[in-house]
């Protein structure tokens, strides 16, 4: 079977200190999907794959104790709310889907609005990837609650 | 022509690729090959569209020191559409891959041609015995047996309890 | 009331992950959301439908960004006459009752409705886009979901789910490499941009290959002959209500691309000249398309197959209208689409509760259940007598316009084709209407059979009425909807 624990001691210590390494670059590249190439699929990738890595080379138990089976349909259902409440509040305030700038809070202006909307969409869009690739990995193994 | 075929090689790849692609989602037979096929031909159009966007001289489409000149820079948009054709790629073979596992899982086997003759070969017996198989579901016994319509294989497990 | 072009969208897409969510919680409650989001977007297209007829089309800016830089959705009367259409047969799929809308034994954790949702979404955003790429976002949305939907079905609807999706996802390839032809020669991906923009190159090799590589990805989707090879297994093997749904909408959504691209952005000066002959093709292989779907139905004894293929031949019909390009043809494709679609979900939703009361799917079992279920098979009269096109059904009028539009452009074959396919078509089904009216029953399930449940009957008397006035009001209908759609496009 291809989860659980890998033969190789090597591989087994240099994964399991990769991946909260991977995770924390996933959430880099979510967040800098402003000023560089990433966003919210690119990040999402690397956040499923610092889910997936444990679950390839590490003992079942501790990456199914890690990374819930769970956390994949939840974390994409989350995301993808996250998104689509990014699209309405807009609505509620008068403007279109996903037109940030409508909604007015004290002090901060509409680029700023923009820059935060577009933050909170990248991250439920970095989310709903993660969610999605981490469920089809489970499916594919079998693992899979539903 | 030379200079034509220079200035122009990476859509001679696009184009190969196309039909590479094509080639091995209609003419293999096995079906992982196929699905393949599948990713090679996407990743060709992927290709088209960012050698579309390539500029002279341009560099990656982020604002930096050297201005606000759109010359300088590639035309982002391609990338965009390409990011997001990229994701809806993966959902498919995603959805290919759940597939592809189903019918293993069913079959014992991933080639196109035994999938289709198992499937046929038991057609005629079939259909008789699923109207047979549905009415006696019908009446809540358990079909003797049979795996061919409704053996769901993939996400059940022997101890589960529907 | 400016949010009215993306309304008919949104409830559909939280009403899928609602769906999900709600589902784990109790597994009818997601059925419920389903209805719920259905209906609400049924009633924000009805709205629509209703406010753009008198005053013209409304369109609607995502993000706030107007349209070359932002994407815009755009509420015309076509789009609006579409989204009725999708609404209305979602919501009659998603009250029908679930074990009906399976022939086989339902499986735990089933994500039917979240998965019909979604189809819906896509079906939605395709029809009210009004930027190319974002249409084939949603096309490749709903796509998906149809992989999904038809893998439901068993063993064999999963072998069927995958080569649709082989044949889907190259069929959606190439419409986007042809969307990227459009993009680089126009340097806009907007609809009305481009038309705008389009006339001026008329001649250049990279947009006339773009046409040719759009049409023929629309045409796969759209199951136009001879790429409707994966139509037949994947609608006859997935489940009853998954396949009404395919039948009526899915594969409309292809056709209604083909109309809003060929006549919108690419415009007359396109398909009237010699160029790349789409018309022509068109025309060939819609009639085409009629001639093997009508003559494979006959020989089908699983009423389902028989179904499909008849969908073929349809599609073939809407096909032909594209290609005239008159007003009159396109008129006739239009009715035909919405004629169609009630037609052949009531047919399919028939089937599936013959199904559902006595597991039977081969015809020349049926014999005699007319007497059992005669609601139903009611039901099943109206819709399969306006398929064969008898007046004053909706059938009779979609077929009429298109007659008309081939005398009129002097095209004798494609007329000919036409009314000799109604032909076959009344072969058909006669064989069906002697099996169930006629004859007395052989099987002894279908001797103790009783009628359907409440809600199979009910939503197939819905579509069966819903036939008999679009019959009879037909003259309002396409003078006050379609008749305008066709003279702006065409005229």
């Amino acid at each position: 079977m291809m989860t659980g624990a890998y033969p190789s001691v090597v591989v087994r210590v240099v994964c399991a200190l990769l991946s909260p390494f991977i995770l924390i670059f996933g959430l880099y590249v979510v967040a800098h999907g402003h000023y560089g190439p990433g966003g919210g699929f690119a990040g999402g990738v690397f956040l499923a794959v610092g889910a997936i890595l444990p679950r390839l080379t590490l003992s079942e138990d501790l990456s199914y104790r890690i990374v819930p089976v769970t956390m994949g349909p939840l974390a994409g259902g989350i995301g993808m709310l996250l998104f689509l409440l990014c699209g309405v509040i807009p609505m509620l305030y008068g403007g279109a889907f996903l037109d940030y700038a409508a909604v007015e809070v004290a002090g901060i202006g509409a680029p700023r609005m923009r820059y935060l909307g577009i933050l909170a969409v990248e991250a439920g869009v970095g989310l709903a990837v993660f969610g999605a690739m981490v469920t089809i990995f489970d499916v594919l193994m079998g693992r899979s609650e539903q | 022509m030379i200079d034509l075929f220079l200035a122009r090689y990476v859509y001679l790849f696009v184009l190969v690729l196309l039909a590479v692609g094509l080639y091995a989602v209609l003419a293999k037979s096995d079906l992982v090959k196929k699905v393949i096929g599948l990713t090679i031909f996407s990743t060709a159009i992927y290709l088209f569209f960012i050698e579309g966007s390539l500029q002279e001289g341009g560099t990656a489409p982020v604002i930096d020191e050297r201005g606000s000149d759109p010359a300088l820079y590639v035309d982002p948009l391609p990338h965009l559409l390409i990011l997001t054709a990229i994701v809806v790629g993966v959902g498919v073979v995603g959805v290919a891959l759940a597939l592809l596992v189903r019918l293993y899982r069913t079959h014992g086997t991933l080639d196109e041609d035994r999938i289709a003759a198992r499937l046929a070969g038991r057609d005629d017996e079939a259909a008789r015995g699923q109207d047979d198989e549905a009415e006696r579901g019908r009446n809540g016994e358990a079909a003797p047996g049979r795996d061919d319509d409704t053996s769901g294989g993939a996400s059940g497990s022997p101890g589960d309890g529907r | 009331m400016n949010q009215l072009p993306i309304l008919p969208l949104l409830p559909l897409l939280f009403g899928s992950i609602l769906a999900v969510l709600a589902g784990l919680w109790r597994p009818r409650a997601a059925q419920v959301v389903a209805v719920a989001s259905a209906a609400l977007s049924l009633a924000a297209s009805l709205v629509g439908l209703l406010r753009v007829i008198p005053d013209g089309s409304m369109s609607y800016e995502i993000g706030g960004w107007p349209p070359p830089i932002g994407i815009e959705y755009v509420l015309d009367p076509l789009s609006a006459f579409m989204a009725c259409i999708v609404a209305l047969i979602g919501l009659l799929i998603v009250i029908y009752p679930v074990d009906a809308a399976f022939d086989l034994r339902p499986t735990r954790g089933v994500p039917l409705y979240p998965l019909a949702l979604l189809l819906l979404t896509g079906l939605m955003g395709v029809m009210l886009s009004g930027d190319l790429f974002h249409l084939f976002v949603f096309l490749e949305i709903y796509a998906i979901s149809t992989y999904g939907l038809v893998s439901l079905g068993g063993d064999r609807a999963t072998f069927a789910a995958l080569r649709y999706l082989l044949l889907g996802t190259v069929g959606s390839g190439l419409y986007l490499l042809g969307v990227g032809f459009l993009y680089f020669s126009t340097g806009t991906l907007n609809m009305v941009d481009m038309a705008a923009m389009l006339p001026d190159i008329a001649d250049s090799p990279t947009v006339l290959g773009a046409m040719g590589l759009i049409v023929i990805g629309l045409a796969l989707k759209m199951a136009l002959f001879p790429l409707h090879v994966w139509l037949p297994d994947a609608h006859s093997y997935s489940p009853p209500g998954v396949a009404a749904l395919l039948a009526a909408v899915q594969v409309k959504a292809g056709a209604y691309a083909l109309v809003r691209i060929l006549f919108d952005v690419f415009g007359p000066a396109y398909t009237e000249t010699g160029g790349v002959p789409v018309s022509t093709a068109l025309i060939w292989f819609g009639m085409a398309g009629i001639v093997v779907g009508s003559v494979m139905a006959i020989r089908q004894t699983d009423i389902k197959r028989l179904l499909a293929y008849s969908t073929v031949a349809q599609l073939g019909y809407i096909g032909l209208g594209i290609g005239l390009a008159s007003p009159i043809a396109l008129i006739g494709a239009l009715l035909h689409v919405l004629n169609h679609a009630m037609m052949k979900s009531g047919l399919f939703l028939v089937a599936g509760g013959i199904i559902q009361r006595t597991g039977l799917k081969s015809i020349p079992r049926f014999a005699g259940l007319g007497k059992r279920m005669p609601w139903t098979m009611a039901g099943f009269a109206i819709a399969a007598l306006s398929m064969v096109g008898i007046p004053p059904l909706a059938g009779f009028w979609s077929k009429f316009y298109l007659v008309w539009a081939t005398v009129d452009v002097g095209h004798w074959i494609a007329a000919v084709v036409v009314v000799g396919s109604s032909l076959f078509t009344m072969v058909y089904f006669l064989k069906l209407f002697e099996q169930v009216f006629v004859r007395e029953p052989t099987e002894d399930v279908v001797a103790t059979a009783v009628e359907p449940s409440g809600r199979v009957v009910g939503t197939v008397s819905v579509l069966g009425a819903a036939i008999v006035l679009v019959g009879l009001f037909n003259a309002t209908i396409v003078r006050q909807v379609i008749a305008p759609i066709a003279e702006r496009m065409l005229g």
